[in-house]
């Protein structure tokens, strides 16, 4: 029985306990809701809520509980001398998923009966044939065990989801008849209700921790699996990368950061003077007229998808620097490179910077300009010497948040930077040209994981170490960021 | 004078201190032209290199379908003339250009092959015309007149992005073709019009840009936003009531604040390796499916709706609270029959806002899988949730990577449609804050 269809009973469950629950309250207070404790429709939703909550909580834990189950089961049951050379036994376990949803569609096709696909022996029957008629194509010829563990797979699986049902609208009954019993005028049926509310409320703000939890848990896994395979210290200090699925890969991180921090660092050149001159210029000179034009247009920059900035990177300034720099200097021939990545990422993050910034120089007190421009002073010396140095620890703060989002931009460079590693091998020249294509770590992490991916590779793996990586690198500077912000704030307030 | 200084002349110092602020205003002018310069370059690239895609040549001739060819037993059973693959139909488009440009008085050129007329017309118009003729068995036998899509170095050259000069240099197109595609303009079988199948057809594969079109990846967009509305709404608006209105300061509450001010700012690569690592290889949900990227895109979305929506819960003022909870009205009623209410525009605001910017997210779809080539429509929802998609940013990126330079075009042109739905979702949250935005 699909999903939906034992939601909607639950939930058809829940409505009836509804009503069912609110008539016995109003029946006991003899029809008269001013002597009840609670107003009638909090007895109503007790019953839904004591009908949804468990049997929705036993739904998504057995979703999730019973695979892992079936998966560490079935595969127990496959013997070591079934596993060929070259393959494993997760290639092994797919072919059982895959034999077993093949045998569901062949019986509900009508191509086979119940009791035949259960019964089916390799020895007898084709079985890669009868399933080729139905649809379903298989690799290979179909090994003894290996249907026996489909059939395993299919039975308990079935039964598994005919237990499911059982409990769950077992459990949404109990749950609904409970609280009907229990609906009598002076039930505290609201107490309940809001205290049933409250835990909904916290267990959404746990969200949070648990999306943090359930990053740092991922990629710590699968970096510790890399580094069972690769060593931490050829990762971190590494100066070459050159992964190869055939094995034998160099996978420094070294070039990668390199890479990565030289874009950031183009981009920060462009995206801090102008942000920063934008954003005094806009609090400290301009009429509300001019304001009212160029803050919100300066804004849609910031709410323009990244993969428009890749876009125009990759077919007007790559084109563009490529033909007007690169070609004439000689410095390069690829339209990917650096500059192109570092300039659109610098466009990027011009909204970035001027918006933090605004706020934060409109936050120094008006106070200190009056003084300032009291004992004579212009309005720049007003602001270079007594404005900008009092928002300076917020500047800063600022500026370390645009970084961290520099550095965790993928689709500019991924369209803009190019795929080939800088060679900091090959001298500094090489290694500081900005005409030069050079990766990023977030580049790496999209072609490591994207196509065809063998999760045992460390190949495929070092995307992990890399991922995590960028997200401590990006959380340190985050965190400082809101640090420096937060102290500086209270400074004025 | 220099020693004696007079209020009504201008020393040197005020005069350099007065050229230092003209500087000053003038960097600062400067900054903000190069901000709105750097908008609008931005937006007439997009814009002059994806409006071609909006347009489509379109080719009409008259296709002669013999009956002996596409149905030998004679009988106009679609099911039996099935059996004749779109290889079986290409010879008769073939044919019919051929015949057009005797008609019109052509000359074949020297090495010209009837081969080379046919490419004019789209690889897909056998499919086409296939497609129609199963559906109309009736008109085997006869000639009809059929409008096809024309090949897309021809499209280009209506479009004038493909000339004469360029036609030597590429080998899928050569003059000769071009004074034939001139011929047939003259004969009034070409025509250019607006491209609805750009918004409706599926993605197409790599020799055939003319084809490719954005309709599967608006539905996997559609479907991955209304996963997105249904998740993080609720939760976004539970839990910003529970951290504004009921939660204690104590270290868990600091917790989940410092966990939701870091998830804003981390990098959306790291949310895709998430989805991977959780959602495809932990829970075992199909790659490529709208609910993965739709659940991905919550957590991302969630941060924003949390900050939206406490902010227009801080906004109420206490004093509402105050006369609900005076009246008897228990913490819990006052909350949510009194402040939730007076909050709900500013709280629909940021989740609009939200949406667009999932709307336009790239990076973590592409770790999931939503790169792969999908042709075939999801179907309705909830299966279709499960099913393979695409998503218009993705579709973008795709096409990007592909080698024809039609593509680029149609890249382009998916970019106006995504901004195109940016835009309208903005402004209906700017509309519905000044409609609905109180000032207490």
């Amino acid at each position: 029985m699909p999903l939906l269809w034992i939601l909607i009973l639950v939930l058809a469950i829940a409505t009836v306990g509804y009503f069912a629950a609110r008539t016995r309250a109003m029946a006991t207070a003899g029809g008269d809701s001013r002597i009840l404790h609670s107003l009638p429709n909090y007895y109503g939703m007790n019953a839904v809520l004591s009908a949804l909550v468990p049997s929705l909580a036993v739904l998504a834990l057995w979703l999730i509980v019973q695979p892992m189950y079936l998966q560490s089961h079935v595969a127990g049951m496959i013997p070591d001398h079934v596993i060929a050379e070259g393959s494993s036994r997760d290639l092994i376990m797919s072919d059982v998923r895959r034999i077993a949803s093949g045998l569901n569609i062949a019986v509900e096709q009508g191509a086979m009966s119940a009791n035949e696909a259960s019964g089916l022996r390799s020895e007898l029957t084709n079985v890669r044939e009868r399933l080729a008629e139905v649809g379903v194509a298989l690799g290979s010829d179909v090994q003894p065990e290996v249907l026996a563990a489909a059939q395993e797979y299919r039975s308990i699986a079935k039964s598994g989801s005919f237990f499911m049902l059982i409990v769950v609208l077992a459990l949404a009954v109990l749950g609904a008849v409970y609280a009907w019993k229990r609906s009598h005028k002076d039930f505290r049926a609201r107490n309940i209700v809001e205290k049933a509310v409250l835990g909904l409320l916290i267990a959404a703000a746990s969200i949070a921790i648990l999306t943090t939890l359930g990053i740092v848990m991922s990629m710590l896994m699968e970096t510790m699996n890399f580094f069972s395979q690769y060593e931490a210290t050829s990762f971190f200090f590494g100066i070459k990368w050159a992964p190869d699925f055939r094995g034998d890969s160099a996978l420094g991180i070294l070039p990668l950061l390199w890479g990565t921090l030289y874009i950031s660092l183009i981009a920060l050149l462009v995206a801090v003077p102008v942000g920063l001159f934008a954003a005094i210029y806009m609090s400290e000179y301009a009429g509300p007229k001019l304001r009212a034009v160029a803050k919100p247009l300066i804004e849609i920059l910031a709410g323009i998808p990244t993969i428009v900035y890749g876009l125009f990177a990759l077919l007007t300034v790559g084109p563009l620097l490529r033909d007007y720099f690169a070609k004439p200097t000689g410095l390069g021939e690829s339209a990917d490179s650096v500059l192109t990545a570092g300039l659109v990422m610098g466009i990027m993050l011009i909204p970035f910077v001027s918006s933090l910034s605004d706020d934060i120089i409109n936050a120094v007190p008006q106070s200190m300009r009056d003084g300032s421009l009291g004992l004579g002073a212009t309005k720049s010396e007003t602001i270079r010497q007594v404005i900008v140095p009092a928002a300076l620890p917020g500047i800063v703060g600022a500026v370390l948040l645009a970084t961290s989002r520099a550095i965790g931009e993928t689709m500019i460079v991924v369209m803009g930077a190019g795929a080939a590693a800088a060679q900091l091998d090959k001298g500094l020249a090489e290694a500081i040209n900005p005409l030069e294509a050079m990766t990023t770590v977030t580049t790496r992490i999209v072609s490591q994981l994207t196509g065809d991916t063998d999760f045992a590779a460390p190949e495929t793996l070092v995307a992990f170490a890399l991922g995590l990586t960028l997200f401590v690198i990006t959380l340190g500077l985050n965190v400082l960021a809101l640090y420096i912000v937060r102290k500086y704030r209270e400074q004025y307030e | 004078m220099s020693n004696h200084t007079s209020l009504y002349t201008v020393s040197d110092n005020v005069r350099r201190r007065n050229a230092v602020e003209k500087r000053f205003r003038f960097y600062g002018l400067t900054a903000i032209a190069i901000g709105i310069v750097a908008l609008i370059v931005l937006l007439s690239s997009v814009l002059s290199n994806g409006s071609g895609a909006f347009q489509q040549t379109y080719v009409t001739l008259s296709v002669h379908l013999p009956a002996d060819k596409l149905d030998k037993q004679g009988n106009r059973d679609p099911e039996e003339m099935k059996s004749v693959s779109t290889f079986g139909y290409s010879p008769l488009i073939r044919d019919a250009v051929v015949a057009r440009a005797d008609e019109l008085g052509w000359v074949m050129p020297e090495g010209m092959k009837p081969k080379d007329m046919g490419a004019l017309i789209s690889k897909e118009a056998a499919a086409q015309l296939r497609n129609f003729v199963l559906a109309n068995p009736e008109v085997v036998g006869t000639t009809i007149e059929i409008e096809m899509l024309a090949n897309g170095r021809v499209d280009g050259y209506m479009k004038g992005r493909v000339d004469r000069e360029f036609a030597l240099l590429d080998s899928n197109i050569d003059v000769e073709q071009l004074d034939l595609v001139d011929l047939l303009i003259e004969g009034g079988n070409l025509e250019k019009r607006f491209n609805w199948a750009f918004l409706t057809s599926p993605d197409a594969s790599g020799q055939r840009p003319e084809a490719a079109g954005l309709g599967v990846a608006i539905l996997g967009s559609a479907y991955m936003m209304l996963v997105v509305l249904f998740l993080a709404l609720p939760i976004g608006v539970a839990a910003s009531i529970y951290l504004e209105e009921f939660a204690p300061t104590n270290k868990w509450t600091d917790l989940i604040e410092v966990n939701i001010s870091n998830l804003a700012a981390v990098p959306s690569i790291v949310f895709g390796i998430l989805g991977l690592a959780i959602f495809i290889n932990f829970a075992g949900l199909p790659q490529s499916a709208p609910i993965v990227g739709g659940l991905v895109l919550t957590l991302m979305t969630l941060p924003t709706i949390i900050i939206a929506t406490r902010a227009s819960l801080k906004s109420v003022p206490p004093s509402i609270r105050d006369a609900a909870l005076g009246v008897g009205a228990s913490k819990m009623q006052a909350v949510f029959h009194h402040v939730l209410p007076l909050a709900a525009p500013g709280i629909l605001t940021g989740t609009i806002i939200g949406l667009a910017q999932a709307l336009g997210e790239t990076a973590p779809l592409l770790l999931i899988g939503m790169v792969a080539f999908v042709k075939e429509y999801p179907s309705m929802p909830p299966e279709g949730f499960f099913d393979p998609a695409s998503a218009l940013p993705v579709q973008v990126f795709n096409w990007t990577q592909r080698a024809d330079a039609g593509f680029v075009e149609r890249a382009s042109g998916a970019i106006i449609v995504l901004l195109v739905f940016l835009i309208i979702m903005n402004a209906v949250a700017v509309l519905l804050r000044r409609r609905f935005e109180r000032r207490w």
